[in-house]
């Protein structure tokens, strides 16, 4: 095998086998009703999750993707029962604003050169800021189109439901793979997370790039907002307090390099799903407090760190060994 | 073989359930809001009480404050077929999707000392204090104890605007509102707190001569009552004789204090909220019998007569 998809390989693996060893334990885990919440209950950490593996890839970090999620659902519950506008057009204002908003983080971070972590520190501020401006409580979402939505559901035998926010999931990281691995803006990414001066020198327009990177992923942290409004029924300022850091941890799960130039969009999915089945085992045994989900996350993140330096170390030699001779 | 084993199992189990309560054998899914108070702590240790009582097997699951983790829990309650689910929902907003999931299961489901902004018809009964009532039974227990003598009442509010502090003080002054001789003369928020309600109590002290005008101090809760206590002491007077103390929630602390003569009253906000929810829960899954929507538990009335150090040992456990 490719040595490269060696990460990619052992997150997949540690899930199958993780998913076995709960089925073994409380054999109801292996059900639809249990597939179809691993998506609808991980919609939009999913969503926010591929905007996070395209900013890591590129060497960057996104620190403001939970409070756009807060944000965005603060936006969509406002404009929809205050101002009372469509949620079609509602959305598409949403996602305009949070595109805005990202690319404003990307041309600070590009033409400033302040370092991402500050840039999108002081973005998370802000984002969260003006959600509670706009208001402190929750605010119920009544709409016809809402109810529709969530109503929509493709029922798969044995009760699970494929709902429309899940669905929408699958169809961001198979778009966002495409993107990544298939497209030329793909290919900018990784060379400007495997070196700026060389992407630089190759011609890489670093600027634009960077630029569109944040936008994108505060875009998708704008449409997780949306997600989330949509599996609440409201939008609330202090909704996903702290998901940027599960999104992150989903990214390095599922083999992306912290230090950017390498990684998948489908290994984040399998992350998110390693995350959900973590939550799904401790409700089903129920006695675990639900502080254990840190713990285990934490031990799979570190696992995964080392398992990172250990290939790449591998690599490394291997390479400087086969130069030698020559 | 195996099965033989099992099914021998299985009857010695049933065998056991019937002889034991009644609600025995069931698994009943609760999400908890997190921990954020003592009480809420108290609640989450006497719901397990209550549910070992019972012979029910409880799936706990905390929600560190995010609905989205409630929402998640109470859907691997639905994909794990639970038999009940009990919620103590962190915001009102946002529940139709997912108990309508656990309607559609036949899954019933109770809500927690808190309502929510949706249908009646998504949840089976919700259990929670009567706030008003509170206020009132300290009221009522105040025109018991002064009778006809003339008094001078300092009350110490909760957080400004907060549910619990309005009604507290609405039914405190309803209890005494027919009382011409009762009167309540300074009124200040102490923010629920230990440190504010010394704070205010001091202040009050220095405004009512001393504190020889006042007659009796009616706190929303225990803290804050326990804080007052401190500066009556330290004004040099006597808490619980020359100055009454009533005060709501029934903490541990508050029963030290009334062993040592130092409150005279509390009324208990119950962290049983489970108790009655099983209660009507076996009801409903034996016989079909609809409970009352809404289910008011008991304010009750403590007093020195009722064993404070007692009540401080049963409770001191429960993580207040």
């Amino acid at each position: 095998m490719n040595p490269r998809y060696r990460p990619l390989a052992a997150t997949t693996l540690i899930f199958i086998v993780a998913y076995a060893l709960c089925i073994m334990q409380y054999p109801s885990m292996w059900s639809t009703r249990v597939l179809g919440n691993f998506l609808t209950d991980n919609a939009f950490l999913g969503i926010a999750a591929v905007g996070a593996t395209f900013v890591i890839i590129s060497g960057g970090i996104d620190l403001s993707v939970g409070a756009v999620v807060g944000l965005a659902g603060v936006l969509s519950a406002v404009l929809i029962t205050k101002l009372g506008l469509h949620p079609l057009l509602a959305f598409a204002i949403v996602l305009f604003v949070a595109s805005a908003f990202g690319a404003g983080m990307g041309a600070a971070i590009h033409f400033l050169r302040v370092p991402p972590f500050i840039v999108t520190l002081a973005g998370m501020f802000m984002a969260r800021g003006v959600a509670s401006i706009l208001t402190q409580d929750s605010i119920p979402i009544d709409h016809e189109f809402y109810r529709t939505i969530s109503s929509l559901y493709y029922l798969l035998p044995g009760g699970g439901r494929l709902s429309v926010i899940g669905l929408l999931m699958l169809l961001v990281f198979l778009v966002g793979g495409v993107i990544a691995h298939k497209t030329r803006f793909g290919s900018y990414v990784y060379a400007l997370g495997g070196n700026p001066t060389s992407a630089a020198l190759m011609g890489v327009p670093v600027g634009f790039t960077t630029i569109a990177i944040y936008a994108l992923g505060s875009f998708l942290g704008g449409l997780a907002g949306i997600v989330y409004s949509l599996y609440t029924s409201s939008g609330y300022p202090l909704a996903a307090v702290g998901m940027e850091l599960d999104a992150i941890a989903a990214v390095v799960i599922g083999g992306t390099l912290l230090t950017g130039g390498y990684g998948f969009i489908f290994g984040t999915l399998i992350g998110v799903m390693l995350q959900g089945l973590v939550q799904t085992y401790i409700v089903f045994d129920g006695t675990l407090s639900s502080w254990w989900t840190k713990i285990a996350i934490g031990l799979l993140l570190f696992m995964f760190i080392l398992l990172q330096k250990l290939v790449f170390s591998a690599q490394g030699r291997r390479t400087r060994l086969q130069k030698v001779p020559a | 073989m195996k099965i033989l084993r099992t099914l021998a199992l299985g009857a010695s189990m049933i065998a056991i359930c019937c002889t034991a309560a009644s609600a025995a054998g069931l698994t009943v899914g609760f999400s908890q809001i997190g921990s954020e108070s003592g009480w809420r702590a108290a609640e989450t240790s006497v719901t397990k009480q209550e549910a070992e009582k019972r012979g029910i097997t409880l799936k706990f699951a905390d929600a560190q404050q995010k609905q989205e983790n409630q929402i998640k829990a109470i859907r691997g309650f639905i994909a794990q077929g639970v038999n009940a689910i009990l919620v103590a929902p962190v915001v009102a907003t946002g529940w139709e999707q997912v108990l309508g999931e656990a309607k559609d299961a036949k899954i019933p489901v109770i809500l927690l000392d808190r309502g929510i902004d949706a249908s009646k018809d998504l949840y089976l009964t919700s259990v929670a204090s009567d706030q008003v009532k509170e206020g009132s039974v300290a009221g009522d227990w105040l025109v018991k104890t002064v009778g006809d003598k003339p008094c001078r009442v300092v009350e110490l509010q909760g957080t400004v605007g907060s549910t619990p502090a309005i009604n507290r003080k609405k039914g405190f002054e309803e209890a005494i509102a027919g009382h011409k001789n009762i009167s309540i003369a300074r009124s200040q928020t102490g923010d629920f707190t230990r440190s504010k309600g010394k704070e205010v109590m001091e202040g009050f002290l220095k405004a009512e001569n001393g504190g020889k005008n006042i007659c009796a101090m009616y706190a929303h809760n225990d803290d804050m009552a326990v804080g007052a206590i401190q500066a009556i002491k330290d004004a040099g007077l006597k808490p619980g004789k020359d100055i009454l103390v009533v005060s709501i929630d029934a903490v541990p602390d508050i029963f030290q204090a009334m062993a040592a003569g130092e409150a005279n009253a509390t009324v208990e906000l119950t962290p049983n909220m489970a108790g009655p929810a099983f209660d009507a829960l076996d009801a409903y899954l034996k016989s079909g019998k609809q409970p009352e929507k809404f289910i008011i538990t008991q304010s009750k009335l403590y007093t020195p007569a009722d064993d404070p150090k007692g009540e401080y040992e049963r409770r001191k456990g429960l993580g207040y």
